[in-house]
């Protein structure tokens, strides 16, 4: 770990994610349903001076091991997130967050008539494209403030 | 055919259309030989929004295959007005009908119903989405009076809220038509449209006016501009006033162009047009009976 990274204490057990894009850090924990009432500590680091990506985020959440399923849709808004699962302090698996072919329940649908935001028993369900997120139901796609969307859709739960 | 469902004109593949177009003319051609094919079939009809020739032309198609209707009836009088979901309203009426028609004004709700059914459900418009019955009549009329193949269309009015444009411009893609889209700025093609035709290799080419492109066109396809789509009434008038054609403004065209519109009119074509040999959009409504015969028979299991 670099010096600036250690600004941030190591943790025992649980998940590091990192190289999340600055001011971002926010957004995953809430896509992630992270928000404290589970009882976990997190950590986060803001603005981290970062050769790749300038400024970055991080974000360590203890105790608590994420799946790759779990992670993956954090490649809509963090595609160069690396996820590091520590156990004893010691990094046991290090991957990259992959782009779905399509994401499930995690996003609303930006269409303000889309049928997906209306009281139906129904996920929202999204084909990833190279450059944003189309509805399966309505087929409007969205590309700017995937951010918000996701952040929406963790909200209404 | 082999689809369940008929949500989307995305669907259809060139060998599908010109199967439902096919059968269609042979109804055309011998109504009678078909007059007894679904006797005992029934029809469930939920439309959550008005509409004439969709709702009377599939009654028509039905009764003409020896079938019968069943229709939910305005949602004022039906328990969606007590605030029953679309998912519990389409699972319970599956149990009346061989086949569901449906329009829904939320874009995507066709789509929906059709994963909680097991019945073939027919998308009879949802919000600005498909219409992709629409559309099969559409291309039967213009196979009728131009042909599918080395076809130049000019797509006129409404393209970002109109559903039977989207539709019609992405089953186009599956014949060899050079496309032209006249509107507003305003109103121009909505992104998801466009990153289809792109998708199908289809170049999008756009204008504002309808002078410089008429006379190279063999079908014009007129669509109504809604005021609804401008905050401003006196916005929508000006803007609305230059996609309307009348009998002067088709004398620059081919003589043998064909002018359609999915109808009702308002005054984008004026009523000089209807006399003219352009004039298809009677002809257009009319065909939308033994296309959607066709459909309902490949749907009921008129191939087998």
């Amino acid at each position: 770990m670099t010096d600036q990274e250690l600004r941030v204490s190591k943790i025992e057990n649980g998940t590091v994610i990192d190289h999340i894009p600055g001011s971002q850090a926010l957004n995953v924990l809430a896509i992630l349903g992270i928000d404290g009432t589970g009882g976990e500590t997190v950590s986060i680091g803001m603005n981290v001076p970062s050769d790749r990506l300038g400024r970055k985020d991080v974000v360590k959440v203890e105790d608590r091991e994420l799946s790759q399923s779990e992670v993956d849709v954090l490649s809509l808004i963090a595609p160069a997130a690396t996820i590091n699962i520590i156990r004893g302090f010691e990094v046991v698996e290090k991957h990259r967050v992959e782009r779905p072919d399509e994401v499930t329940g995690v996003l609303s649908c930006s269409n303000k008539h889309c049928i997906t935001t209306e009281d139906e028993p129904v996920d929202s369900r999204f084909e990833v494209l190279d450059d944003g997120v189309r509805c399966v139901y309505c087929d409007s796609i969205t590309r700017e403030d995937i951010a918000g969307e996701l952040l929406m859709a963790a909200t209404n739960g | 055919m082999r689809h369940d469902h008929i949500t989307s004109a995305k669907q259809l593949s060139r060998a599908d259309i010109e199967g439902v177009l096919d059968r269609a003319s042979e109804i055309a051609a011998d109504p009678s030989a078909y007059a007894d094919r679904h006797e005992g079939a029934l029809l469930g009809l939920l439309f959550f929004e008005p509409s004439t020739r969709t709702k009377m032309s599939f009654t028509a198609a039905m009764k003409r295959l020896g079938g019968d209707i069943v229709d939910m009836g305005p949602v004022d009088s039906s328990s969606v007005k007590k605030g029953e979901s679309l998912a519990d309203t389409v699972r319970v009426v599956e149990g009346y009908a061989d086949a569901l028609v449906m329009r829904h004004p939320s874009e995507g709700s066709a789509q929906m119903a059709s994963e909680f059914i097991d019945v073939p459900l027919i998308n009879a418009g949802d919000g600005a989405g498909q219409h992709p019955t629409q559309t099969l009549l559409d291309l039967y009329t213009i196979r009728e009076n131009a042909g599918l193949d080395d076809l130049t269309i000019g797509i006129m009015g409404d393209l970002k809220y109109g559903r039977t444009v989207h539709s019609l411009a992405y089953a186009l893609t599956n014949f060899e038509t050079r496309q032209h889209f006249i509107s507003p700025e305003s109103l121009q093609l909505p992104r998801n449209v466009r990153y289809d035709l792109h998708e199908q290799g289809s170049s999008i080419k756009e204008h504002t006016e309808l002078d410089g492109i008429l006379p190279s066109l063999d079908v014009l396809y007129v669509t109504r501009i809604q005021q609804e789509r401008f905050p401003e009434e006196s916005e929508y008038r000006k803007v609305a006033g230059e996609y309307q054609i009348d009998a002067d403004t088709l004398a620059a065209a081919k003589e043998s162009l064909t002018v359609m519109h999915p109808l009702p009119r308002v005054d984008e074509i004026a009523h000089d047009v209807d006399d003219t040999s352009y004039a298809s959009y009677f002809e257009q409504a009319h065909n939308g009976v033994p296309v959607r015969m066709a459909l309902l028979d490949a749907l009921l299991g008129g191939d087998q």
